[in-house]
């Protein structure tokens, strides 16, 4: 009996912990593969940083002594040592264009984004659940096909088209919201007024990023309460005699545990997102930095703005399995 | 039964199911009007698409249907061209994607064990890579081109495709007819391409064209940030040419983007009604 519920508590513990094993055993070789990568596309890129550096027809000898002064003329795992060393350090190199470390340049831009993202994950989720619900409880009514219908148009729209959309029918033609940035320069506000000239220039670009999420959690939420609605649980809830309500509510639970893992997959996506709504709204965050980066050629500054993605996407990846191991006990017990 | 007429015989039943579908018809009639569109771009609107035409600006008339551009090129021709690129991208992809997808997927599935592990282990890592991030890097270091674009794209999407066929070998190595190959001492190369591969096909065909769908929306997302291709028109640059003049010229805004959607679409409704098609009793 001891042994039993021993057993039994060690199983109830195990599983997320494996898998956070597991999921760990992942992370560090896939980081070191990504590493890999993007030292792999500096050093294959075309051009001599030196030459662009001291200019075209220099002294050889002036060239072999940039060569040594930045560590060029080591041999290459030696590089790729120093390399990682220094990214695990947060040290992303320097900004061409800022002439600071690229690390401080994007960290500078990373609240607007984030704003952005969060408020975006934020409405597209809570919109998502309750119009999928709506949608499993009105199955085949006409409630449930234009949402269908409209989830797949929200699929297949490109999120800088719906902004443009949304600029031209919204901000230019009435006026009703800002046509860019995130506060009105014009008028400088502070406190309360501030917040709220900030929140008029984040309702747009939120929106406009939160519909493509919305679209897919909507239907994910609508087959997962439909599948778990049609579970033995559910029958003996109703049979109890439990509310309509609550029932749903019990079988909710459960249907959102996809959206749950789809929540960590979509982070690359909804960055992806954020840097073309930044584009159509001039939103000063990490995505308009990066235009101005290519636009200026300030290659660390896209390096290093593509390594912290990757690094978001991963641990958003690792977090959601955590979770969903907490949640569903059933998983990762094979 | 040979492999092919069954194959055939599947594909006929499929695709019956598809044209049932009220998704598969709208999916299959609009994709096979924008290839033939594509196709014929050369002939539906000759000439260079990056000429101008006629005036700056012009808003949509008899002439020219969606308008002109600001330098007074013809937007209809644009995006003829423009679907043309978009097309070449996704087919291209799948062409790298689908071969190394399969073959991945049919070899963990069916030897499991150590190399399925390996294998699955490689998936889940270029699945957490961000393409559009990663397509950014390589553009920016590399000069933007649609040859660097294809294989990025196509080097990064065969996990998905893998995973499914993978799925699909597990459940049908242990079926009755597959034991029976075995049994009649087939080798295990022949079973799996004669008797697993052509059932766990179809379910991969779904994830291509749902891909292909993705695949548009990169490309487009891509040249936006004016990371294109510039030989080519492509209906990204299409429409970030239209942000500068939202206020004067809503037609430049409203068209490229709307095929870019229509395109989308109907991938995205194709996936779907084979996905359907193929599996009838899955909720939808």
């Amino acid at each position: 009996m001891d042994g039993r519920v021993r057993g039994g508590l060690l199983q109830a513990v195990a599983p997320p912990l494996r898998s956070a094993v597991r999921r760990l055993g992942l992370v560090v070789p896939t980081l070191g593969a990504l590493l890999v990568l993007a030292f792999a596309l500096v050093h294959l890129a075309p051009g001599d940083p030196i030459v662009a550096l001291a200019g075209e027809h220099g002294d050889p000898g002036h060239y072999a002594a940039m060569r040594a002064k930045f560590g060029l003329d080591r041999p290459l795992p030696e590089r790729f040592a120093v390399y990682v060393g220094r990214v695990l350090r947060a040290d992303l190199g320097t900004s061409f264009v800022h002439g600071r470390p690229v690390a401080a340049v994007i960290a500078e831009r990373l609240p607007a984004t984030l704003l952005l993202m969060l408020t975006a994950l934020a409405v597209s989720t809570a919109l998502g659940v309750a119009l999928g619900t709506l949608a499993a409880r009105r199955v085949a009514r006409p409630e449930d096909f234009a949402l269908r219908a409209a989830s797949l148009l929200g699929s297949a729209t490109p999120v800088f088209w719906l902004g443009q959309l949304a600029l031209i029918l919204l901000a230019v033609g009435t006026g009703l919201f800002p046509v860019q940035g995130m506060s009105d320069a014009r008028r400088p506000a502070v406190g309360v007024a501030h917040l709220l000239d900030v929140l008029h220039h984040l309702a747009l670009p939120a929106l406009v990023l939160a519909a493509g999420e919305l679209a897919l959690t909507a239907r994910l939420v609508r087959t997962g309460l439909l599948q778990a609605l049609g579970a033995d649980y559910v029958r003996t809830a109703r049979a109890k005699g439990l509310p309509e309500g609550r029932v749903v509510a019990h079988a909710l639970r459960n249907a959102l545990l996809p959206v749950l893992t789809v929540i960590g997959a979509r982070v690359g996506a909804l960055c992806s997102g954020a840097v073309l709504v930044e584009a159509v709204f001039a939103w000063p965050g990490v995505g308009r930095l990066m235009l101005s980066a290519l636009l200026a050629r300030d290659h660390p500054v896209v390096l290093g703005i593509f390594l912290l993605v990757s690094l978001g996407v991963l641990l958003a990846n690792l977090l959601t399995d955590l979770a969903y191991g907490w949640l569903d006990p059933r998983i990762g017990r094979d | 039964m040979d492999v092919a007429p069954r194959a055939l015989a599947a594909g006929t039943r499929t695709v019956a199911r598809l044209l049932r579908a009220p998704g598969g018809i709208a999916g299959l009639s609009i994709a096979g009007a924008l290839v033939a569109a594509a196709v014929l771009a050369g002939h539906l609107a000759p000439g260079d698409p990056l000429a101008p035409v006629a005036p700056p600006l012009s808003p949509p008339s008899r002439a020219h249907l969606m308008g002109t551009d600001d330098l007074g090129r013809d937007l209809l021709a644009g995006i003829l061209h423009g679907l043309r690129t978009s097309l070449v991208v996704a087919f291209a992809v799948t062409a790298v994607s689908a071969p190394i997808g399969i073959g991945v997927g049919a070899l963990a599935g069916y030897r499991r064990g150590v190399v399925d592990d390996a294998l699955m282990r490689v998936a889940e890592m270029v699945q957490v890579v961000p393409r559009f991030f990663l397509a950014v890097v390589v553009i920016a270091l590399f000069g933007p081109g649609l040859d660097r674009l294809v294989l990025l794209l196509g080097l990064t999407s065969w996990p998905w495709i893998a995973r499914i066929v993978r799925a699909e070998v597990l459940s049908l190595r242990t079926r009755a007819f597959v034991e029976a190959s075995r049994g009649l001492g087939a080798a295990p190369a022949r079973t799996l391409v004669r008797e697993v591969m052509p059932h766990a096909l179809p379910p991969a065909v779904v994830i291509v064209s749902l891909n292909a769908a993705a695949v548009i929306l990169l490309e487009a997302g891509l040249s936006f940030l004016g990371l294109g291709d510039p030989a080519r028109v492509s209906l990204g640059y299409l429409a970030s040419n239209a942000q500068r003049f939202l206020r004067v010229a809503w037609w430049m805004a409203l068209f490229p983007g709307a095929a870019i959607a229509l395109a989308v679409l109907a991938w995205n409704l194709l996936g779907d009604a084979l996905n359907d098609a193929l599996e009838p009793r899955s909720p939808r």
